[in-house]
């Protein structure tokens, strides 16, 4: 795994007991008790940052935190004694017999024809998927409870994650890290298109790390300015990695992912120079001391000579990294040495654009994704994804993964795929049909997506009525239909790194290349907002009103008709004639 | 070394006035014209944080999301003084039920306790019978009833009722009840179990009012009784000794243009021996010794087995991530047998019945 740095905290070493003070009621041994310090398995943590400059002005900034443990959480021994990982997650490991876990929550949605592809992919809302051991019997209440503990770990409402968006993929989604069977019983995937990202799930995301926010690069995680972004995507990562270039026994990983894009004229306030001060409103002083590596990477490739931007401070160092089928170049900052921070003690790096006219193109990413709803009112519509290759000579393969909530009844008859306007059959469907209230639509295909070309899959659904019960109280804003996922190899311009255990940045040995010719993509299409129809909440009250008042009126005026008997009356005399009369009465003589 | 005679006296010391403190904090109100009662709720968890209560020991229910809000032009930030001078948010918020979680029925469930067993430790209220709870609860209101998320009701009964539950299963030793929403008194009328002392912001018949709209944000940010009552806890800190009778005084008339009222018929101490830091705050006793106390002796370590390096290990490889000949030729996966429904058995039922009807049972032979 490379050199350690020589800053590592040494195991504090239990102290002997003064032969004096053994309590009275308790069992001494009669040998000064001896120094123990247990043998621990061997763990490391790196950080890195990689800033890259977008071509439309804004500033893409990756945070990824990686812990590496030699660890066995699934052997006999109980797991007690954590140091740098931290033990919410390997307590949820060990409990539920995790193989691999997935989580990412993101707010904005990652725009690929303006910003490229992105290191770590990830579909707006919250997603989830998880790769059991196959040493669990009850998949599914394992999932439920597994949802409900990540629900409280992260201040989530990860516990809405039940049948109804759960789904079990059949191709999609292989594991990644290793492992030899991939039996796709112990798979789950969900995702919450809805859920908002806000500091109360930054706040123990920051907390999980062995430095906290404050030392190393997390002390530049400010919620202020990560939020006010165009896109916030943080993501914990952990599966069992090849713990040498041998890969003859198993270490368990744990990366935890920030990505950020600031837009210029929000963040940036339309001037074209970004610093981290800027950026982030903090500078750094220090690496994490517990970290055996902490570097900051600024891609350079477009800029060899310095002539689109000035970087300062200078940095002699510089690396090349296959990343995302490219060779790039990048300036690196190394925070563990102490030079770095120069004579300020603190390392502001600054990125200031000279003229802004004349810039290249950058390369046009390769495959793109759309995805809308066509149709009109609210009882029928028609869902499109478009794959875009915009590879001029080179066809390749892409997985499409597309789950629908129940409630959008899918009509797989009027399923097409057409490319350059012809029918364009995919080598393998695999279709569930949903059950209303039990379980979603899930939908994966394998399309060979022809070069330079569009490729378009339409299907028909029509739109149920839930129960009123089922409405959630805002029903008018709509529901949200989850991105759809496509995986993809996509060719690579150049020779891809398959050696998958040599000292790489971080941000490049994510996804495992098992060939040279191409690397592993995964693109998230937008969510869909549908309406659905959705009935006046007010009738209830409306209705009782208006039968009441129609059955008081009608009825009770027929009874009356019915019942009530009439007599003649007399009318009353006027008051002369009364006067009359009572004067008449008091003389003895009939009234008038 | 400490001996046992004197822990016990120490021990009737530290209990005299409740031990520990946990308490839930609701706002119950949706979308963003209600920025304030979310504002409300969080300055109350940022007074009640600092006078140290930890989030462990905090239920925060946000019925939704202003911080992050798109319409908010600062996003994360929540702010509760006009001008943006004080931004209640915060770097450090934890939230438990947010969004379409808080419901009446999650509500009544964590003030009962009775929880799905899946549901973490930091959505639960695991108060026991020496518990000060503080619960706080801003948003419309009428006579009689709360309004959550603009679709459910929970009426002063049901709340009276659940305090009852709390009572008998001992899950509070005293507990206080403030509430800021129109005719917020109606709410502690029906109160009836022991040791609750509750404060509303208007009585009924009156409506509580907003303090102060920001231009900037293009919304009322405080409520009147709660902005007051922030200024009140501003002032106090861990060792001062407020009392209630103090914190019946925050906002009257003159100020808060509706009357607030208390009622601690059902309190068994007098409200002016009540230290505001017995609800808003968790001060602990703690006493220092400088003698040592012998721990247990340490485990020792078992040592693992050797490895072997002439132990033939099999060499782990990462997965594939799309083979597609393996998808293309992946078998469909076996569909279970079911055996058929009673739809298909009544059919065929009736068929073979017509059948013998016709032609007669004396075929019956023939065929078997």
């Amino acid at each position: 795994l490379g050199t350690f740095e020589d800053r590592r905290w040494e195991a504090t070493e239990v102290e002997e007991a003064a032969p004096g003070d053994a309590p009275s009621d308790s069992q001494t041994s009669s040998a000064p008790e001896t120094v123990v310090t247990p043998s621990q398995p061997e763990d490391d943590f790196q950080e890195e940052l990689v800033i890259r400059p977008l071509h439309s002005g804004d500033i893409y900034a990756s945070f990824q935190f990686r812990t590496v443990w030699d660890t066995d959480f699934m052997g006999g021994k109980k797991v007690s004694h954590y140091r740098l990982f931290p033990k919410s997650l390997g307590q949820v490991i060990s409990k539920f017999s995790v193989r691999e876990l997935h989580i990412s929550f993101t707010q904005g949605y990652w725009r690929t024809m303006q910003w490229g592809q992105p290191f770590l992919p990830s579909p707006p809302g919250a997603e989830l998927w998880v790769w059991f051991q196959d040493t669990v019997t009850d998949v599914d209440g394992t999932w439920k409870e597994l949802t409900n503990v990540l629900s409280g770990i992260f201040c989530a409402s990860l516990n809405f994650i039940d049948s109804t968006n759960t789904v079990q993929p059949s191709a999609s989604f292989k594991p990644l890290g290793i492992g030899n069977v991939t039996d796709h019983r112990f798979l789950r995937y969900a995702t919450l298109p809805r859920e908002i990202v806000c500091t109360e799930n930054l706040t123990p995301w920051k907390k999980l790390l062995p430095c906290g926010s404050k030392a190393g690069l997390a002390v530049l995680m400010k919620s202020e300015k990560l939020f006010h972004s165009s896109f916030h995507s943080q993501a914990v990562h952990i599966r069992p990695v090849c713990q040498d270039w041998q890969c003859k026994s198993t270490s368990w990983e744990l990366r935890q992912t920030l990505n950020v894009v600031f837009d210029l004229h929000s963040s940036g306030q339309g001037k074209r120079e970004w610093s981290l001060f800027k950026m982030f409103s903090r500078t750094l002083t220090e690496a994490c001391p517990l970290a055996s590596s902490s570097k900051i990477y600024i891609d350079v490739t477009d800029n060899p000579q310095g002539e689109q931007f000035e970087l300062s401070p200078a940095t002699p160092l510089l690396s090349q990294a296959v990343v995302l089928g490219d060779r790039r170049t990048y300036s690196v900052y190394d925070l563990t040495q102490q030079a770095t921070f120069g004579s300020m003690r603190s390392l502001n790096m600054l990125l200031r654009w000279k003229s802004s006219d004349g810039e290249c193109d950058m390369m046009r990413p390769l495959l793109h994704g759309e995805r809308y709803v066509a149709g009109y009112g609210l009882q029928t519509g028609e869902i499109h994804t478009l794959m875009y290759n915009h590879h001029p000579y080179r066809a390749f393969p892409v997985l499409l993964l597309d789950t629908v909530p129940w409630y959008l009844r899918l009509y797989i008859h009027t399923l097409t795929v057409t490319s350059k306007g012809k029918d364009n059959k995919p080598s393998y469907i695999h279709y569930q049909p949903s059950k209303d209230r039990v379980r979603p639509h899930l939908l994966e295909m394998l399309v060979q997506l022809p070069p330079n070309s569009v490729t378009e899959v339409t299907v028909q659904f029509e739109r149920a009525l839930l129960k009123w019960t089922e409405y959630t109280p805002d029903p008018n804003h709509g529901f949200y239909v989850g991105s759809s996922v496509v995986s993809a190899l996509v060719p690579s311009v150049v020779a891809m790194d398959t050696n998958s255990t040599q000292e790489r940045p971080l941000f490049s040995s994510f996804f495992p290349s098992k060939e040279e010719s191409s690397y592993f993509v995964r693109i998230y299409t937008e969510p869909l907002l549908v309406n659905l129809p959705t009935p006046d909440f007010s009738m209830p009250y409306n209705v009782i009103c208006l039968t009441c008042t129609v059955v008081a009126v009608g009825y009770g005026s027929l009874y009356n008709l019915l019942t009530r008997t009439f007599q003649v009356e007399e009318p009353s005399p006027g008051l002369a004639k009364r006067l009359a009369n009572i004067i008449r009465k008091m003389r003895g003589v009939p009234p008038l | 070394r400490v001996t046992r005679k004197r822990s016990v006296d120490k021990a009737g010391q530290f209990f005299g006035s409740g031990h520990t403190n946990n308490w839930a904090v609701t706002c119950t109100s949706q979308f963003w014209f209600n920025y304030r009662h979310v504002a409300n709720t969080l300055s109350v968890y940022r007074s009640v944080k600092r006078l140290g209560i930890p989030d462990s020991h905090i239920v925060l229910m946000l019925a939704d999301d202003m911080a992050c809000n798109h319409r908010n032009p600062k996003p994360a930030t929540v702010f509760s003084h006009k001008n943006m001078e004080l931004n209640v948010y915060g770097d450090d918020v934890e939230v438990d039920y947010r969004g379409y979680e808080v419901t009446v029925e999650n509500f009544l469930r964590v003030l009962t306790g009775r929880l799905p067993p899946s549901t973490p430790r930091s959505k639960r209220l695991l108060s026991d019978d020496r518990s000060n709870i503080l619960i706080y609860l801003t948003g419309h209101g009428g006579n009689g009833f709360l309004k959550f998320q603009d679709s459910e009701e929970i009426s002063n009964v049901e709340l009276a009722d659940a305090f009852e539950q709390m009572w008998q299963k001992r899950r509070y030793n005293e507990l206080l009840f403030i509430i800021d929403t129109c005719q917020g008194a109606s709410m502690y009328e029906r109160f009836y179990s022991p040791n609750l002392m509750a404060l509303a912001s208007s009585q009924v018949g009156e409506d509580s009012l907003s303090h102060q709209p920001d231009l900037a944000i293009g919304v009322h940010l405080m409520d009147r009784y709660t902005f007051y009552l922030l200024e009140f806890l501003e002032d106090i800190h861990p060792a001062s000794t407020t009392n209630m009778n103090d914190l019946f005084k925050v906002c009257p008339k003159s100020q808060c243009v509706s009357t607030p009222g208390h009622r601690t018929d059902l309190f068994l101490r007098d409200p002016g021996s009540v230290l505001i830091t017995d609800f808003f705050g968790s001060v602990r006793k703690v006493e220092i010794t400088m003698e040592t106390i012998n721990l247990t002796s340490p485990v020792e370590q078992v040592e693992d087995k050797p490895v072997d390096g002439d132990l033939q290990r099999e060499t782990h490889s990462y997965v594939d991530q799309l083979p597609v000949s393996e998808i293309i030729h992946q078998k469909p996966k076996q569909k279970d047998w079911h055996p058929p429904d009673g739809f298909i058995l009544g059919l065929w039922t009736l068929i073979l019945l017509v059948f013998f009807k016709t032609y007669g049972v004396k075929h019956l032979k023939h065929i078997f």
